[in-house]
């Protein structure tokens, strides 16, 4: 048995570590709070120079084909400093799904760009307000043409490429648009995290191609976000770790009746249960990671159980962060707020935590008991 | 990442295997499976007499006390090695609850600390089985304060060095089956209370000595109070110097916690078949949302706790000591047991209230329900846990303890004013 990264995925932790400590400390992430842009485009580009963008990608496609393992273990260290940049968009989603569906002309075009760094994917499911369901797709795909509204569309203001949802007659599915097309206009969106923008894509007869079958499109989606929300969970599960060491840090520091106030124990307690949290969390992404790596028939379940796990982990080491800082936590000043926000914005991307838990019992159950124990 | 074994692991795996299919005792399987909290679930047979045969058929082959020396009488395995027995004995580890206390926290004691001679004679008949341990630590005014304990060994003054032992142990697992008993006792009042304690092993049938068991919170009797009145310990019955009980004592503490939180179970399994079955409003209940929701919740931890084991079991196979991440269990396990349970019962709407043969799982819930206090109160409590891990792994400052450095007669022992 060997729950665990390698020494060489650990190497690779170590060396993206480094890489964002000296180019993505908090002022970054501030930058982007506090400025226009909506990414860090040089933190972006010294990303895919690092090769970790394409870690996933195979080499035929430009990428650099190591696997699933190594982008979760990027992912982890991005969440850790709350990297302003597309990873999700682009590579969780947009790459993955051309790598799970698009045709060869599809991947050839813009799995190498997207490597690279030099063109941004970004995923447009959402249609306004409430859990995201096919019945709800209202977006329209007739005669290689789309027509509708998508929000809110995570990096949709950077991307250079879109995979919508949109409904033609043999169900719901989903399209590759290129964003510099006629017809397409963008609408900037507030936000609890500003550090991961949000944008409302419009699109009226926008010329786009399928990605796999007419109708197939709800189908490959689940498939996608699955693989996706274990590869966001290490994001999670990397804020919640952050999170907790900040909150740690100043339990240490701060005095107060004339102690540490980590002496206490209505402190040391709660830090204690945020280690319990983040401890559940990253052994079921663990789980996560090796379904995701194999491919395995438990990935559906695996996958909701390390998002389930990993969105109360970080909501939870967040919030509690503010709390042992007391006033402090609640200044602009502190950036116990950049883990908050970022925490309960997670905590929606892909879907809701209601909706994962729900998805979680829904394939324990449609699998069988054994898959309780 | 894998779930394999590795060549050597699938070897010894296939030999514990084939050791158990053709040694079981197949034929308690059935009932060994339906064990509840804190009993062994068997009623056809003596659960001490079953216990004590099976060991000692575990012992005979050389699997018993796998992480004990030869010479003592254990099978001198790797971790990886014990923890791939424990995987493959599955439900019959629970015959061999009798010898939990003794195998797990006593038995390391003496190894640590008796001479060569005490530990020729008491380790194997621990291990195989013929004689039980107990182990007598707690108090009635002593629990997550062990060290403010008050059983007191004085010499006796009759010049043959024995000791003279009065007081009152609590919570004592088994102490009514047991051969023999780990003792911590005080031995001197005026220094500070750390200081003043001394650690022994004594016979149970001591002249002296009374176990009484306790009737508990949920009606059941599996912890004993033990009293003892002037009962003599002879001096080579002593672990550690005078004075050290404390030192000692932490070698038993250790190895409780690391016994007690290994592969607990949360009673998730059962309560989502329970929710397979049920229905809420004229549907199964796993179709309600607000039921899934909490399931999810519960899932996640029964997952994490099990992927947190193999998180730890993959650094033993790699030769590596696990992280500190298994201090987790014990806390998550107990807490998540009784708030399931709570839920368990919800969903039977005001029929949870019952606790009879027709309740769901014969009463199952209703038994978590009843015994998971204790969970999170034995083997150190919630509070306890919590401090471990806030002080050891997190790096948090101690507590500050106002009876650090008071001779032990002078702490206060009422909150009231006088």
């Amino acid at each position: 048995m060997n729950l665990d990264f390698s020494d060489e995925q650990k190497q690779l932790r170590d060396q993206v570590r480094r890489f964002l400590g000296e180019n993505c400390p908090p002022s970054v992430v501030r930058n982007i709070l506090e400025g226009e842009p909506d990414h860090d485009a040089g933190l972006y580009r010294g990303l895919a120079e690092l090769g970790v963008l394409g870690a996933a990608i195979p080499e035929e496609y430009g990428g650099v084909g190591l696997g699933h393992l190594e982008l979760c273990v990027v992912a982890e260290e991005l969440g850790r400093v709350l990297a302003p940049v597309p990873v999700a968009s682009s590579i969780y989603l947009t790459a993955e799904c051309l790598m799970q569906a698009g045709s060869e002309e599809q991947k050839s075009e813009w799995l190498p760009r997207l490597a690279a760094g030099e063109a941004i994917g970004c995923f447009a499911l959402n249609e306004g307000r409430g859990r995201m369901r096919a019945e709800k797709v209202s977006a329209r795909f007739e005669n290689g043409k789309l027509t509708g509204v998508k929000a809110p569309v995570a990096d949709g203001a950077i991307a250079d490429v879109a995979i919508v949802a949109a409904r033609e007659a043999e169900g719901v599915t989903l399209c590759l648009v290129d964003l510099k097309a006629d017809g397409v206009s963008r609408e900037a969106l507030e936000s609890i995290d500003p550090t991961r923008a949000q944008t409302r894509l419009s699109f009226d007869g926008v010329p786009a191609s399928r990605i796999g079958g007419a109708g197939d499109g709800w189908h490959i989606a689940s498939q996608v976000m699955d693989r996706a929300a274990i590869l966001i969970g290490f994001e999670q599960l990397g804020g919640a770790d952050r999170a907790l060491e900040m909150a740690r840090d100043y339990a240490l520091e701060r005095m107060a009746f004339g102690r540490q106030i980590g002496s206490f124990q209505a402190i040391k307690h709660m830090l204690a249960d945020m280690y319990v949290s983040a401890t559940l969390a990253r052994s079921n992404c663990y789980y996560g990671a090796w379904a995701l790596a194999t491919s395995a028939a438990e990935l559906p379940v695996a996958a909701a159980t390390a998002r389930v796990s990993a969105t109360t982990a970080f909501q939870h080491c967040a919030k509690n962060n503010i709390q042992t800082h007391g006033g402090m936590g609640f200044t602009w000043e502190y950036d116990c707020h950049l883990y908050y926000r970022r925490s309960n914005a997670l905590a929606l991307a892909l879907g809701s935590l209601s909706t994962w838990e729900s998805l979680l019992i829904e394939r324990m159950s449609a699998g069988n008991v054994d898959a309780a124990a | 990442m894998d779930f394999q074994d590795t060549p050597e692991e699938a070897a010894f795996r296939a030999d514990v295997r084939d050791w158990l299919d053709a040694n079981a005792p197949k034929h308690l399987e059935p009932e060994l499976k339906r064990a509840s909290f804190g009993s062994s679930g068997l009623t056809s047979e003596d659960p001490i007499e079953a216990g004590k045969a099976w060991q000692k058929k575990k012992a005979e082959a050389g699997w018993a006390c796998l992480h004990w020396p030869k010479e003592y009488g254990g099978g001198a395995r790797s971790a990886m090695e014990r923890v791939i027995w424990g995987q493959e004995e599955g439900p019959y580890a629970v015959l061999s609850g009798p010898f939990t206390i003794g195998h797990g926290m006593c038995g390391p004691t003496v190894m640590a600390w008796a001479n060569e001679e005490w530990k020729e004679r008491l380790l194997p008949p621990l291990a195989s089985g013929e004689e039980i341990w107990c182990q007598l630590f707690s108090e009635p005014a002593s629990g997550s304060d062990l060290a403010g304990l008050r059983t007191r060994a004085v010499k006796a003054d009759d010049g043959s060095g024995d000791w003279i032992i009065n007081g009152q142990k609590i919570w004592t697992s088994g102490a009514q089956n047991s051969d023999w008993g780990l003792l911590i006792t005080r031995t001197d009042p005026d220094v500070p209370k750390h200081k003043g304690l001394t650690m022994f092993f004594l016979r149970m049938d001591s002249p002296g000595v009374k176990v009484v068991p306790i009737k508990q919170a949920n009606g059941a009797s599996g912890f004993n109070e033990v009293y003892f009145t002037d009962v003599r310990i002879p001096d080579d019955q002593r672990l550690g110097a005078v004075g050290e009980g404390w030192k000692v004592s932490l070698t038993t503490l250790m190895n409780e916690r690391l016994s007690i939180g290994s592969g607990m179970s949360t009673g998730f399994p059962e309560l989502f078949r329970f929710c397979m079955e049920a229905e809420v409003d004229d549907e199964p209940a796993v179709a309600d949302s607000a039921v899934r929701s909490k399931l999810a919740q519960f899932a996640v931890k029964q997952s994490g706790l099990k992927y947190t084991g193999m998180r730890a079991i993959s650094a033993l196979s790699k030769g590596e000591t696990p992280g500190p991440e298994n201090s987790i269990g014990k806390l998550v396990a107990g807490a998540t047991m009784q708030e399931l349970a709570m839920f368990a019962l919800d969903l039977q709407g005001e029929s949870g209230v019952l606790w009879d043969e027709d309740s769901p799982q014969n009463g199952r819930f209703q038994s978590m329900l009843m015994r998971s206090p204790a969970t999170r109160i034995e083997g150190g409590s919630d509070e306890i846990l919590r401090n471990i891990i806030g002080e050891r792994v997190l790096g948090l400052p101690g507590d500050i303890r106002v009876d650090k450095d008071v001779p032990f007669k002078d702490i206060p022992t009422s909150g009231r004013k006088k």
